[in-house]
């Protein structure tokens, strides 16, 4: 089923793949453990799942320390506007991800200057996002008829994943990941004190760009799998609450990715065996983690 | 030796002229202040030794080199820095950036990882931030930034500081303290300072020079001789006293760039 991972209309697997997951708790837990791994559209969701709930709390970690919510925000927004582009042309949505958002990363890049203040690339990042929103929505209505699908691009899903579209995903991750950890150093620098690193030599500038191009690789990843409205549940409040709980930058990631990769988990786990929608469960349980660190760290 | 020279240097910004002819020497070792108005351009001097403003003509040499080409010897702390509340990151890991921030790559754990960790706390001890390094650098008082602010610009043992107005936006007795920690600094570790100063009185006893920069271009001195009541008025264009205190030290009143800020 090549690139219709949720393709606009739902085949009739995904529907009979719905109505057999309600199977219930068994309430004992080695058969609900053993329940969870025994269909393969489970297997692959989990696969995929972990995947992007790593590279979500690595980037997720920096896209918090250098105050780009924002901007990943917008970046999600045109996830939404990529996948419907794809829809409307045809081709796979997981193609429309990427392309828009690298786009957009691009984008953004351009509205943030060398020496512009805080509140011109917020308004310039805004207008973009409206553009992209509005682009979005002008696809889904040249597409004639219900674009059935649209609950699953807004708010996501995790059924119908195939084994080729995890290994899509895992090479995705790997090379954001090792481009993180190679720039590591000059990326924290850059974006804590970004004069003092310029002075010290580091493109700053450049570095920026490149983070937002692998912003945007994420956050077309991780949409996937939480939706374009959802994209936040991964990407920022894993990594907002290690960066309550722990102010070492190594343990903030660390923690950062156990958080997102324990909400992932649980929430496909509670997913499965409900009616209600994986998106739903790992903001919910991400956002109370978030509230109990503010509350009690 | 000199650490910084100047020769009939320009700089532009947009294409006006903020300073030109400006021909200046400081030797090594030496603690020189940097006065002048506000928007007369002494950070654009502080950015053009570090080759970050490039000069539209003239010449510079900075230890020995073209400006920005000897950056790692340089310590540099830039102008109103400070990190707010919810900047979630240790002043020591702040320090460390100073260090080995700019390498790619993960530190791995080793002898060059313990040997920076050491060095980090070292400076630290020096700057007398220890009791506070471990402490969320956005929770930290104004005087406790700066302090580990300059760990940070002396984590790499720089041959020269430059310190964009390290006093402003601190209280009295914490900028006395700044001011007696940078002198023992350019003593003790044998490193050239050149301080941009918003309020000359908390350094003034410590000077080797002073850089004026006023009137688009720039112009160094003697202490003695600049801090005077008529290069002063001159300079700043308002009436200003140099006055002797009863324990010999000089007291600039009346320049509203050199110490009025405390009116507010």
């Amino acid at each position: 089923m090549g690139g219709s991972w949720w393709s606009a209309r739902p085949t009739c697997t995904g529907t009979m793949l719905t109505s057999s997951v309600f199977t219930g708790l068994s309430w004992n837990p080695v058969d609900d453990v053993h329940a969870l791994f025994t269909y393969p559209f489970m297997q692959h969701a989990l696969a995929a799942g972990t995947i992007v709930a790593v590279m979500a709390g690595v980037i997720g970690w920096f896209m918090v320390l250098r105050r780009q919510t924002f901007a990943g925000h917008t970046l999600s927004l045109t996830a939404f506007t990529g996948a419907s582009a794809a829809v409307l042309a045809g081709v796979p949505i997981v193609l429309g991800y990427f392309t828009v958002c690298g786009l957009g990363a691009l984008a953004l890049a351009g509205a943030s200057g060398p020496r512009r203040s805080q509140g011109t690339e917020s308004a310039a990042t805004g207008s973009i996002q409206a553009f992209a929103l509005g682009l979005g929505f002008l696809f889904v209505s040249l597409y004639h008829g219900v674009l059935n699908g649209l609950d699953s691009l807004l708010f996501g899903t995790f059924l119908g994943i195939t084994s080729s579209q995890v290994l899509v995903l895992l090479v995705v991750a790997v090379v954001a990941i090792a481009l993180v950890a190679v720039a590591a150093r000059p990326l924290l620098f850059a974006s804590v004190d970004p004069d003092v690193a310029r002075a010290s030599g580091v493109r700053v500038q450049l570095l920026g760009l490149g983070f937002l191009l692998v912003l945007g690789l994420s956050v077309a990843e991780t949409s996937q799998i939480t939706g374009a409205l959802l994209v936040f549940a991964l990407l920022v409040t894993p990594a907002a609450t290690a960066q309550r709980l722990t102010t070492r930058p190594l343990a903030g990631v660390v923690l950062s990715v156990a958080l997102a990769l324990l909400v992932t988990w649980l929430g496909l786990a509670l997913a499965y065996f409900s009616v209600y929608p994986v998106g739903f469960y790992i903001t919910s349980l991400s956002f109370a983690l978030y509230v109990l660190a503010r509350v009690f760290a | 030796m000199t650490a910084v020279s100047f020769e009939g240097a320009e700089a532009r910004i947009g294409g006006t002229t903020i300073w030109r002819d400006v021909s200046l020497t400081v030797e090594r070792g030496q603690f020189v202040a940097v006065l002048g108005p506000n928007g007369s351009g002494k950070s654009t001097l502080v950015r053009a030794v570090l080759g970050l403003q490039p000069l539209a003509a003239g010449s510079a040499s900075v230890l020995g080199r073209p400006p920005g080409e000897a950056n790692d010897r340089i310590g540099y702390l830039p102008q109103r820095r400070s990190f707010d509340e919810s900047t979630r990151i240790r002043g020591a890991d702040v320090v460390r950036l100073g260090l080995d921030g700019a390498r790619w790559g993960l530190p791995l754990p080793g002898a060059r990882s313990r040997a920076a960790t050491r060095r980090v706390a070292e400076v630290i001890e020096l700057v007398s931030a220890t009791a506070y390094a471990d402490k969320p650098i956005g929770e930290l008082s104004g005087g406790e930034q700066q302090r580990l602010l300059i760990a940070q610009a002396l984590a790499r043992r720089p041959q020269l500081l430059l310190l964009d107005e390290p006093l402003d936006s601190l209280d009295l007795p914490n900028q006395a303290g700044v001011a007696a920690l940078v002198r023992s600094i350019c003593r003790e570790e044998d490193v050239t300072v050149l301080l941009v100063a918003h309020d000359v009185n908390p350094i003034l006893g410590y000077l080797d020079g002073v850089i004026y920069v006023a009137g688009g271009t720039a112009v160094e001195g003697a202490p003695e001789d600049v801090i005077s009541a008529e290069t002063l008025s001159a300079l700043y264009g308002v009436p200003i006293d140099v006055l002797r205190a009863s324990d010999g030290r000089l007291v600039v009143v009346g320049a509203p760039d050199l110490h009025g800020h405390h009116a507010h």
